[in-house]
């Protein structure tokens, strides 16, 4: 639906559609579909040296792949372990939907996904997601993102941004408990999350249950993340929310945990005027 | 599509299955959650498809701390193998391009799997009744003739209405057309049955005409005339609390209030 200000919000209504009569396509309608399938699709690009590796049949090694899914656990991991030299940009994702913004040049599409890997440690692999991955393209972005990697012995860890507003409680969350940590992990994961585990009755939705649901499926040890803020944007406290979970991985990752926030600040940009009309 | 978990052996051969159909006010899930938390039914797989949008939560029918962290998806499967009794549960709504789809995948699962009977439950919109549906029960059933052959006394004796046809343009007399099945704010409720007509398969819907809204009661109503037939539960239906309400049904309409609101 749209909102006064023009703002798209996804609403979801439990009142369902009816499921369309099966019409008669002809080639023309069946032509048009397959176009916006086609468009929709996930495009994994990879660096030449991945993209051979792929070709020839195998996978890449991974050990720890840890996903960042909004704009606060993107920016932390740039912060805490991407502002070093020790990792290299290996490919990128690419995706159109309803809600991309008209691309001016490959950087803003490049930017939205984006695979690291360190360089010392190329069993390590970072991805950030600040694009909206819409519902039909989730399942599809996780199989071909999986797809490319070794299961064995993987262990993913999810960082995700999420909304106080969708965190039910009995007791109304006041505004000084937020932003808080809840986490969800497969039955494959061993060891102890940092924080509580998500409550019934919330859920998670978009790619981190995309990802929890192949990883549960398949086996692998996959802990998530989900940050509840109460600030619509980027802003660095959410971001330092983020900091016990990464002390649980491995130390040659290198973590600078020593960044101040002042640093996290740098990161964070004015919200866009358009949607405040209230500054 | 259908993964078993880890370390279960799981034949479906003779078992009835029970699904949902994503449909106005989640009747079906509802009436499926109290199955499972009130039988407590064990997890034996997941449907694991693209034609779901992906949800994931910890167990919705935790009994105690030990079990209360384990991971749920949006499909999933689950067995009393006493009753011979299978249950699909459907979490998330499926995803508009994919209704076709998902219902080709329902209705070769069910083949393949050697279930002895299907049952959906499902819901209409109560607002687009007709004046014959407005009188009775809100009640409806359908079978496919391939159920009717071993079902129809039981059918008989429990006094249900079948789901009427309605007329393809209503209020215009003057036409041919025939009057068609029609099930509004049922999903793929109409289309999986019409599947399992052309594809033989023993399958029964049941329905309840309703509105959105607080639907706990449209579920209780929906798995008592269920239990009627099936008698999943030992003790007669007019002891309607003897479902057991599952912890994930908390908070269905927000969090508290908030007391700065006062």
């Amino acid at each position: 639906m749209a909102t006064f200000f023009g703002e798209v919000l996804s609403e979801f209504s439990r009142a369902v559609d009816d499921d369309e009569e099966d019409q008669e396509e002809n080639e023309e309608d069946e032509q048009i579909r397959r176009e916006l399938e086609e468009k929709r699709e996930v495009h994994l690009h990879w660096s030449s040296e991945v993209t051979e590796l792929l070709q020839s049949g195998n996978k890449l090694q991974c050990s720890d792949f840890i996903l960042a899914v909004g704009h606060n656990a993107a920016r932390f991991l740039s912060v805490y372990a991407l502002a070093s030299s020790n990792w290299e940009a290996v490919g990128h994702a690419s995706l159109w939907n309803e809600r991309s913004r008209a691309v001016t040049g490959p950087t803003s599409e490049e930017s939205a996904c984006v695979f690291h890997r360190h360089k010392e440690t190329p069993s390590v692999l970072i991805c950030q997601v600040i694009c909206y991955v819409a519902e039909d393209q989730l399942f599809q972005w996780t199989e071909k993102v999986f797809d490319c990697l070794q299961h064995r012995e993987l262990n993913v860890t999810v960082l995700s941004d999420g909304s106080v507003a969708d965190y039910k409680t009995a007791n109304y969350p006041c505004t000084s408990s937020a932003p808080f940590l809840r986490s969800l992990h497969t039955d494959a994961f061993r060891g102890q999350p940092v924080s509580p585990s998500l409550e019934q009755p919330n859920i998670i939705t978009g790619l981190p249950a995309a990802v929890l649901n192949h990883c549960q499926v398949h086996g692998i040890a996959t802990v998530v993340y989900q940050c509840y803020s109460d600030v619509i944007g980027p802003d660095s406290v959410s971001m330092e929310t983020y900091k016990p979970a990464l002390t649980k991985l491995r130390k040659s990752i290198q973590l600078d945990s020593s960044r101040s926030t002042d640093v996290l600040r740098k990161f964070v940009k004015t919200t866009d005027i358009q949607s405040n009309l209230y500054i | 599509m259908f993964i078993p978990v880890e370390n279960s052996l799981c034949s479906f051969k003779g078992f009835t299955l029970v699904m949902p159909a994503v449909a106005v006010g989640n009747v079906g899930q509802l009436a499926v959650d109290l199955i499972v938390s009130t039988l407590n039914m064990k997890r034996v797989g997941y449907v694991h498809t693209d034609c779901l949008i992906p949800m994931a939560g910890n167990n919705p029918y935790t009994i105690c701390r030990d079990d209360a962290e384990e991971l749920h998806t949006p499909a999933e499967v689950y067995t009393a193998p006493e009753l011979k009794l299978a249950v699909l549960q459907i979490r998330a709504p499926i995803i508009q391009t994919k209704f076709k789809k998902f219902r080709q995948l329902i209705v070769s699962w069910i083949k393949s799997s050697g279930f002895s009977r299907t049952v959906i439950l499902s819901s209409s919109h109560a607002y687009q009744r007709d004046d014959q549906q407005l009188k009775g029960m809100p009640l409806r059933y359908l079978v496919t003739p391939s159920l009717l052959k071993v079902s129809e006394d039981a059918l008989k004796s429990l006094g249900w209405r079948e789901m009427e046809r309605v007329p393809a343009f209503p209020g215009m007399t003057d036409t041919n057309a025939e009057p068609r099945l029609c099930i509004p704010g049922g999903g793929f409720t109409k289309g999986l049955y019409s599947d399992s007509c052309s594809e033989d398969l023993p399958l029964a819907v049941l329905l309840l005409f309703c509105s959105e809204g607080d639907n706990i009661p449209d579920a209780f109503t929906l798995v008592n005339h269920l239990n009627d037939w099936l008698h999943l539960l030992d003790s007669p239906s007019q002891e309607a609390n003897k479902w057991k309400i599952p912890p994930s049904w908390s908070l269905l309409f927000g969090s508290g209030i908030p007391p700065a609101l006062f």
